[in-house]
């Protein structure tokens, strides 16, 4: 569906210039883009414009693979940007290494990863990091299926589960936030990388709960119902939003979202204006889709990295959780 | 005359031009075996590294799939139940549907009915498969939810009940050419005892065709079994051994497809397990038609 999208996108910016076809067969310049779903509508938008801007002289194409399926391409150099919801692990590094690619960190937007039921769901208000938890470990696999398990206050109706697939970063973010461990998840559950199929999953579902990045929700305000989330039983429930992102009351489930720009891609004339050109309108468009702009202090910093091409990444590539906007600029300052 | 067959029988070049057409024939013919081996042979190599992690006795027995997770179990069990749950579905549709249609075609239709009727079927085969997915999902899940207000979002359902749709093109069309390729002359002599249309339709022409009817069903469990893009849409992707249509469950065919747009990397336990299945997945195809096979071996009527 996206890719159809982004295929309607395309001949809209080649009908929308004035020369048409002709001048897009000629230039050639493509810009290849893969990774997580999350990033993905801000990249589209960036993509949207950057070819609007250039006159369609360069063909920018987007896949969604998943934050760990991007850097897996990106590792083996098929792609010159890969979209990440978490920062790059290890394993990927050493395989990036490996390969001999280099890469520069560009945080671009903070998402509220957010936990959603159906609007026919009457006894959610809110949940614990613990009730999600019971939900989704491990141990739970196979065991929990009812509501009722989970709080014994809950109906006891069938707990239907979707959510992000093993090759996503929210995926692995999630796990780590509620679980303890990046990848640590029952498997019994609805899985997918494209999050679109995760919205129909729960808008259709009465007793249904899935989670992804809260653009997905945006977007569907109507069909789904987002669920306050309290860190600890007891602590007072935040519910996803812009403002409680910022503020950072939005815990544990808020977090940094980036690209990751090959260094050797940026040679690339039009990698590199694409490169720039994100970031200089990320504020703005991260904004309308739905996203947490950072502080414009963190762009003009992560523009700098690009342009001294400054490779490597603020984090150890061990999971983190809770990495607040203040955190995030430190560490992309140092590196 | 006589000079065009000394030219017949011992021109070189003829006999080297009639050699080359014979060996570019076979190799055609031949091309289908090799590529039908040289699968067979891949999955199987590619599966031997799968079992030489995971034992077949888990393999068949463990109730569980969750190869890419923590806890991974290697079951193929809730997937086999998908496939075959999901072709039951649509079987209980296209069987009835696909031959009530081709007995009409055949044996009742007027001639123009027929013109109408045929190239519409045809249409309907032709649907591409990804359009009949999201019809299930976003049209006929809906609709049976106002039925049965319980049923989830994806179900096995509404994805087999669509599929059935599907194969009613290739069960009619295959049965409606092995009964009219039924002689006139027994429906002529069936007439002659008396006996009313209906009546030779069903006990004489039917009977006849049985095994031309048969491989029409073969054919549509096949392409039951290896639908995908019906079930990936709407049955939900999720491993689930269930034998009860109304839930979300993920076939052989929805795994291989979920796994591999994941990318995984070469020679990993998860790019095995694709294999894996996709070897079971020929299996089971390969059961049906050797059942088959011998079902219009036991029935073949000869006239």
């Amino acid at each position: 569906m996206r890719k159809l999208m982004i295929g309607v996108l395309l001949a809209a910016t080649v009908i929308a210039s004035p020369i048409g076809v002709q001048q897009v067969n000629a230039a050639g310049a493509v810009v290849k883009i893969d990774g997580s779903s999350t990033v993905y509508p801000i990249t589209e938008a960036v993509a949207e414009e950057f070819q609007a801007a250039t006159r369609g002289k360069v063909r920018v194409t987007i896949g969604v693979s998943g934050t760990g399926g991007g850097f897996k391409k990106f590792c083996r150099g098929e792609t010159d940007i890969s979209e990440a919801s978490r920062p790059i692990m290890k394993k990927e590094m050493e395989a990036c290494k490996k390969a001999g690619i280099q890469y520069v960190e560009l945080p671009v937007a903070y998402d509220a990863l957010t936990v959603v039921v159906n609007p026919q769901n009457n006894w959610i208000k809110s949940l614990t990091v613990d009730e999600l938890k019971k939900m989704w470990e491990p141990a739970a696999q196979g065991k929990v299926t009812t509501w009722k398990q989970v709080n014994p206050a809950w109906p006891d109706v069938p707990l239907k589960l979707f959510g992000a697939g093993a090759d996503s970063g929210t995926f692995d973010y999630f796990t780590e936030a509620v679980v303890g461990k990046a990848k640590s998840s029952r498997g019994d559950y609805t899985a997918s990388e494209d999050d679109n199929v995760l919205v129909q999953g729960v808008s259709m579902d009465k007793s249904a709960l899935g989670f992804f990045g809260y653009a997905y929700y945006a977007e569907n305000a109507k069909k789904l119902k987002a669920v306050p989330i309290a860190a600890k039983a007891g602590a007072t429930p935040v519910a996803p939003s812009i403002d409680t992102v910022k503020s950072g009351a939005y815990q544990p489930l808020a977090r940094p979202i980036f690209i990751y720009v090959s260094a050797k891609s940026l040679e690339k004339p039009e990698v590199r204006e694409f490169a720039e050109f994100y970031l200089k309108n990320a504020a703005t468009l991260s904004e309308e889709v739905k996203y947490v702009p950072l502080p414009d202090k963190a762009y003009v910093m992560a523009l700098d990295n690009l342009k001294a091409k400054k490779t490597g990444t603020g984090f150890g590539g061990i999971p983190e959780v809770g990495v607040s906007v203040e955190d995030l600029l430190k560490r992309e300052g140092k590196h | 005359m006589s000079n065009g067959k000394s030219h017949l029988s011992h021109s070189p070049m003829r006999l080297a031009k009639e050699r080359l057409v014979e060996a570019i024939l076979f190799l055609a013919a031949f091309a289908s075996v090799a590529i039908t081996v040289a699968i067979v042979g891949i999955l199987l190599y590619e599966s031997l590294g799968f079992f030489r992690h995971v034992s077949i006795v888990e393999f068949l027995t463990d109730t569980q799939w969750t190869p890419l997770f923590d806890d991974a179990h290697y079951g193929i069990l809730p997937l086999a139940a998908g496939t075959l749950v999901t072709t039951g579905v649509a079987l209980a549709v296209a069987i009835p549907l696909g031959t009530i249609i081709a007995i009409y075609l055949s044996e009742f239709a007027p001639h123009k009915m027929r013109e109408i009727i045929k190239p519409f079927l045809e249409l309907l085969g032709a649907v591409p498969t990804v359009v009949y997915g999201y019809f299930a999902l976003i049209f006929v899940t809906p609709l049976l939810q106002k039925i049965m207000p319980d049923l989830s979002g994806f179900n096995m359902l509404s994805a087999g009940l669509v599929m059935g749709i599907m194969i009613i093109p290739y069960v009619s069309s295959v049965s409606e050419d092995a009964m009219r390729a039924v002689p006139m002359h027994m429906r002529e002599g069936s007439y002659a005892m008396g006996a009313t249309r209906f009546q030779t339709s069903v006990r004489v022409v039917t009977p006849a065709a049985f095994s031309g009817i048969a491989a029409a069903y073969i054919l549509g469990i096949s392409r039951a079994v290896g639908e995908t893009m019906v079930v990936a849409i709407a049955a939900g992707m999720q491993p689930n051994l269930t034998w009860d249509p109304t839930q979300p469950a993920a076939t052989i065919t929805a795994y291989i497809v979920q796994v591999s747009l994941g990318d995984l990397p070469h020679g990993s336990i998860g790019y095995q397990t694709i294999f894996a299945a996709g070897l079971t997945l020929m299996l089971i195809t390969l059961i049906f038609n050797i059942g088959g096979y011998l079902l219009t071996k036991r029935f073949r009527e000869v006239y």
